[in-house]
């Protein structure tokens, strides 16, 4: 073999495993999708979102407690990270850009952002469930998915703010608008795109998460609109507890269950990404 | 600003009242709008430095009763309250490990594919559709996994693994044992699919910063595809992607719900990777809410500290590699 040709199918070699490699990784993503619609897709009913999950042994039941419980602490998580993590972005974008502080948070931030998530349940429950403030509930959940909410949104909202022409702020100062006023109606909303585009993205990371959710809302049989009594059922943590049961009802809905979350969790990333594409082309 | 228009002596006329009024607002507003996102910039190193304290707190009495023996003792037995964390850390690395030498040469093909090869109309339906399997929550991954992953796993590969290796020497150890379905292998071929999307997104990110001017230099002595990515590409971005590697590491060794449901939840220590074991955050969220003695709790709360302390170092180490990069790009 000349060397022309041993390079020639090395090349052909390299090329054919990236193909292949591609093709792995888009055929991965078809099986889970697929799957998830082939179980999921037959136990969606009516039922699912107006019953609340069966006791063991039982032939119908829903999700619809899990699914409120998940709404509602999702939404308390983003009500209470989202101002903090805003809040945040703008000192370090707005303020401080070049402040050591920010250069210790945004590191900091960063390691937040990728720190494993059943560390906070770890966390939550040293701070409010062992003192039983409240115990096991709802607003304990909603925390610990706060904390998973902060890293992402200040991440974003660094990143968004930085992008604005500092000419626009410029013109906003020599008008004689002191800082604060500038910041709030000039950068913001510049970068409005771009930091509800991080906020759908936290909403995505955390509405998937169970393991924080473990140790803090735990789980409720029940529909419990008190969050700061009891356990609170969510989609992810009906699914973990349904799903490693023997009881075939149970199982059914956790794969009813899987579907939707999924559903839900790829539809707001993908809205997420369509809208700070469109920014970016705009 | 305002200070100036407050105090400023050029201004001869006397400033009315209304306008002092209005400025003096301004400039509490303003210093009230600066002290409150300053304190929110805090309170992200609070949440750390919390984390940090509570992880130490709660695992004070399992590290006062055990020391560093801790670390190398393989016993978990919550009967005699006896506890060594050796058999979740290793079993923490090894899925880790293998989830690394998986995804790092698929993850890197595929930026290659984008990169190099793919039609420019299709690149970002594909590059979109391979991220959204990070936007997948990770208890999708472990239900997935136990109830179709596990038995593919059972019937197609790890009978053929036993049969084909197990008779090597040293290296068989590796494929012996029943064929379970779940156990380290599993885990770890899930973490993999899991972290991929963490390595391309990276490594096309720095992939694309390679100056053009290089790539066509090197494609005009007449290189193929191959011998630009390997002598010109990732030579030129290596930094970059080690970054993206250890941000994948730091993932996959915190996954705790996909692993939870396929590793068997074993504590024990074989070289067999068919074998079941444990991770550390499998470990907690199995027993961190049945755990009935004060030690079983600080014992698994150690085991997150553990996990902490090892994530925190590989993270830092990526956020530094990907900083050094950033520099150079920029």
């Amino acid at each position: 073999m000349t060397l022309y040709q041993r390079r020639k199918l090395k090349n052909g070699i390299v090329i054919f495993s990236a193909l292949l490699a591609t093709a792995i990784g888009l055929g991965w993503l078809a099986a889970i999708l697929g799957t998830l619609l082939f179980h999921g897709a037959a136990g969606l009913s009516l039922a699912v979102f107006t019953q609340n999950t069966p006791p063991a042994g039982a032939t119908s039941g829903g999700l619809a407690n899990a699914i409120v419980g998940s709404v509602l602490m999702t939404t308390i998580a983003v009500v209470i990270g989202t101002p903090i993590g805003i809040l945040a972005g703008t000192y370090m974008a707005e303020y401080g850009r070049f402040a050591k502080l920010t250069h210790v948070v945004r590191f900091i931030n960063d390691i937040l952002l990728s720190a494993p998530s059943i560390i906070v349940g770890l966390f939550v429950y040293d701070l409010m469930v062992l003192p039983h403030l409240p115990g096991f509930s709802g607003i304990a959940g909603s925390i610990a998915l706060a904390f998973l909410v902060i890293p992402v949104v200040v991440r974003t909202t660094e990143d968004m703010l930085a992008l604005v022409p500092k000419e626009l702020r410029e013109a906003a100062s020599a008008l004689g608008m002191p800082l604060a006023y500038v910041v709030g109606k000039v950068s913001y909303r510049a970068a409005r795109a771009g930091i509800v585009t991080g906020i759908l993205l936290a909403v995505a990371r955390i509405s998937g998460e169970t393991a924080p959710l473990l140790f803090t809302a735990f789980n409720n049989q029940f529909f419990n609109w008190n969050l700061f009594r009891d356990g609170m059922a969510s989609l992810p943590a009906v699914i973990f507890f349904f799903s490693l049961s023997p009881d075939e009802e149970w199982k059914a809905l956790a794969w009813t269950g899987a579907l939707i979350i999924t559903l839900a969790v790829l539809a707001l990333s993908i809205t997420a990404r369509a809208l700070a594409s469109s920014r970016k082309a705009s | 600003m305002v200070d100036v228009a407050l105090h400023s002596t050029a201004i001869a006329e006397p400033v009315s009242p209304s306008r002092i009024r209005t400025l003096a607002r301004f400039r509490f507003r303003d210093n009230a709008f600066r002290i409150t996102t300053r304190a929110a910039a805090i309170s992200v190193l609070v949440i750390l430095g919390g984390i940090i304290l509570s992880l130490i707190i709660g695992a004070w009495p399992a590290i006062d009763a055990f020391g560093f023996r801790f670390l190398t003792t393989e016993t978990w037995d919550p009967v005699a309250d006896k506890y060594g964390a050796l058999a979740p850390i290793f079993g923490t690395l090894v899925t880790s490990l293998i989830a690394m030498l998986i995804a790092i040469p698929l993850g890197l093909l595929i930026t290659l594919f984008l990169t190099e090869l793919c039609p420019k109309w299709l690149r970002r339906p594909i590059a979109i559709a391979i991220e959204l399997l990070a936007g997948i929550p990770s208890i999708i991954y472990g239900i997935w996994g136990l109830f179709i992953f596990v038995p593919f796993m059972q019937t197609w590969v790890q009978p053929y693994l036993t049969e084909w290796f197990g008779w090597i020497p040293y290296f068989g150890n590796l494929f012996q044992g029943p064929p379970l379905g779940i156990g380290m292998l599993t885990a770890g071929l899930i973490l993999a699919i899991m972290v991929l999307p963490f390595i391309t997104s990276v490594s096309r990110d720095v992939f694309e910063a390679v100056p053009p001017v290089l790539k066509e230099a090197a494609y005009g002595l007449g290189c193929t595809t191959s011998e630009v990515v390997r002598h010109v590409v990732l030579p030129y971005t290596r930094v970059g992607v080690i970054g993206g590697v250890m941000l994948a590491l730091g993932r996959a060794l915190g996954e705790t719900m996909a692993v939870t449901f396929v590793i068997g939840n074993a504590y024990q220590v074989s070289p067999s990777l068919l074998t079941q074991g444990t991770t550390i955050s499998a470990t907690i969220a199995n027993e961190f809410t049945e755990a009935e003695s004060a030690l079983h709790t600080a014992a698994l709360i150690e085991l997150g500290l553990i996990l902490f302390v090892i994530t925190f170092i590989v993270l830092a180490a990526a956020r530094y590699m990907l900083l050094r990069m950033e520099r150079r790009a920029g």
